[in-house]
């Protein structure tokens, strides 16, 4: 697909037009991240965190498959090895640090690409599919970042990969010995560490499969944009590249100094010192926490003390946490509003920027130790969590009244559209 | 066979079609099989079901973390107060009611065998080492979700379903005892 307008791939050197004509794998990348894909002339930096995103995932497929080269997926010699990609392997704590890191990274760039869906409501039609195939790349991404934390085989490692693993302990009747089959034991062992490796490694590539359908879907109806008014006419967009490469260069280098800041001078900040000292299965760390990409989740699992209902607390605190997400899947249907950006919905923006103290608030909770006040908090936080989505949301959509919108993406951008007083809906022309 | 000529009711082709795809379908789920159970627990795994402990050494009051499948086992030695303590709580009252003696092997109940393993979500409780935490009812406390149970090892407060896990065991004589 592309608008009318789009440029076409017209090769010079007679190389790439035998190779064009042969298998036009040239031509499919210029119409999608080259001069013949035709964007929105008015993106902000909230545009950058798609590619940047795509760069962090390549950054930990370059650093892990390197890092796998020096592992040793087995509970006796892990984590020696890797303390000897620290101490012995060349460059290998730059390596292991920019990998670590790089996680961290990755969820950052992923949260604010998720919260620009929220605000500007990326997820209507027609772009539900790039959305859907949004979450499902979340979720991808959870499980390999979670079966990545294990493989050092710290107290950390152990004691996550139990406590995430008995989550599906809850499910009724199949819950224990689905659990003992995840793990191939009855507690984390040496069959769970190899498997975790093994699907460590797999699911980046299975990630970059379904990033390739993410941006197919969003190359069907284009880029999304501030407006969120469609394109009209070709005065509203410009060439992919270069405006966009050089935009996008400048946020990548923004990222790559805040990455590089984590790794040289800080690259335990993120992580928890109790990972440092060799899985024991007999002690449990006085305060296990996931990493922070997981705390709000965390919480959330934590949020439910007592049985609801006939529903046992353990059962509902993991369905709550996986609903937390899943409920993402439902948003282009909950959200019905015929405005897609928050800049014009006055009352809907109020909400928005609610939703992300409250995650914070989650997430601060899921950090901290569970005792009073966090419990509280993290319910109360939950509930509103919940309420948004399912709640204020529809009804804010039915009752706001949004301001007006631009005729096209050129009047927001330039003040007037010459098109506008042309239009046969005007009446001036009429 | 008027219906292979003419083409009607259900053809020789039509059979023989079903019938392809039926057995390779059969038989792509029999390969799913192995697929599938190769990640259950191994047989060597499996085969440290068994393990005995002497228990002489572990005075009233005490108890020890012993390790079977590769899982912590609290085996301890209540005290007169411990054991009336658990026997005068209302059982109806209990998240999981069972009494102290259904949890105990008959003529040693003062012998407490449970899994060390949470049954909200894994951890090992606090309480059987020397100097511990015991919670607030005197047996175990959970310090990642803050489960409390008792002198029984019975489940009283916090997110855990269920009492800790007595797993099988039996005396082999006065001082040994046989899990698995």
């Amino acid at each position: 697909m592309s608008f009318p307008w789009a440029n076409d791939y017209k090769p010079t050197n007679p190389l790439m037009q035998w190779v064009d004509q042969r298998l036009p794998l040239p031509r499919f990348v210029y119409n999608a991240v080259g001069a013949g894909y035709p964007v929105p002339r008015n993106l902000n930096y909230m545009w950058n965190f798609g590619i940047l995103a795509g760069f962090a995932l390549v950054l930990q497929i370059v650093t892990g498959v390197v890092l796998a080269m020096h592992y040793a997926a087995n509970d006796k010699v892990a984590f020696d090895s890797v303390e000897h990609i620290m101490r012995d392997v060349n460059w290998g704590w730059m390596l292991r640090y920019a990998h670590a890191n790089g996680a961290s990274m990755f969820f950052i760039v992923v949260y604010t690409h998720i919260f620009r869906g929220f605000f500007y409501s990326s997820y209507k039609a027609p772009r539900e599919m790039i959305w859907l195939l949004g979450v499902v790349i979340f979720l991808l991404m959870m499980a390999t970042a979670f079966m990545g934390y294990v493989l050092p085989w710290g107290q950390m490692s152990f004691w996550g990969a139990k406590v995430i693993t008995g989550l599906f302990s809850a499910i009724p009747l199949v819950g224990p010995p689905l659990q003992e089959w995840l793990l191939g034991g009855f507690a984390p062992d040496n069959a769970a560490l190899n498997r975790f490796f093994s699907l460590h490694f797999l699911l980046p590539f299975v990630i970059l499969g379904v990033i390739i359908l993410h941006v197919w879907a969003l190359h069907i109806p284009g880029s999304s944009n501030p407006t969120g008014v469609e394109v009209k006419q070709e005065s509203d967009t410009v060439p992919f590249h270069p405006y966009y490469t050089a935009k996008d260069g400048f946020g990548l280098g923004i990222f790559l100094m805040l990455y590089c800041a984590l790794v040289f001078f800080a690259p335990n900040l993120l992580g928890h010192p109790d990972n440092y000292i060799p899985a024991n299965p007999l002690s449990t760390p006085a305060h296990i926490v996931p990493e922070w990409y997981f705390w709000p989740f965390y919480a959330i699992l934590r949020a439910f003390t007592s049985d609801f209902m006939f529903i046992p607390a353990k059962l509902m605190g993991v369905l709550a946490m996986f609903s937390a997400i899943l409920v993402w899947f439902f948003l282009p249907w909950l959200d019905t509003s015929p405005v897609r950006s928050g800049h014009y919905r006055p009352m809907f923006r109020k909400f928005f920027y609610l939703l992300v103290v409250d995650v914070l608030v989650l997430g601060y909770c899921g950090g901290a130790p569970a005792a009073e006040p966090f419990v509280m908090i993290s319910q109360i936080a939950s509930m509103y969590y919940f309420l948004h989505f399912l709640v204020i949301l529809p009804i804010v959509s039915s009752i706001e009244t949004p301001q007006p919108l631009p005729f096209s993406i050129t009047e927001a951008v330039l003040g007037k559209d010459e098109s506008a007083t042309l239009s046969p809906a005007t009446p001036a022309i009429a | 066979m008027t219906g292979a000529t003419n083409g009607e009711g259900v053809r020789r082709r039509d059979f023989i079609n079903i019938a392809a795809v039926s057995f390779a379908g059969v038989g792509g789920l029999a390969a799913l099989y192995p697929l599938i159970s190769q990640m259950a627990p191994s047989a060597d795994v499996l085969a440290e079901s068994s393990t005995e402990i002497d228990i002489s050494a572990i005075a009233p009051g005490q108890a020890i973390k012993a390790v079977w499948r590769k899982q912590p086992v609290f085996i301890r030695n209540l005290t007169p107060q411990e054991i009336s303590a658990a026997d005068k709580v209302d059982v109806a009252s209990l998240r999981d009611p069972q009494t102290l003696e259904q949890r105990t092997t008959a003529g040693k109940t003062n012998w407490l065998i449970t899994m060390g393993v949470c049954t909200h979500l894994g951890c090992v409780p606090l309480g059987a080492g020397e100097g511990e935490v015991k919670g607030e009812f005197g047996g175990y406390f959970c310090p990642c979700h803050g489960s409390v149970y008792d002198t029984a090892a019975r489940i009283r407060k916090g997110p855990a379903p269920k009492n800790l896990e007595v797993p099988p065991h039996e005396f082999s004589s006065d001082t040994v005892v046989k899990i698995g």
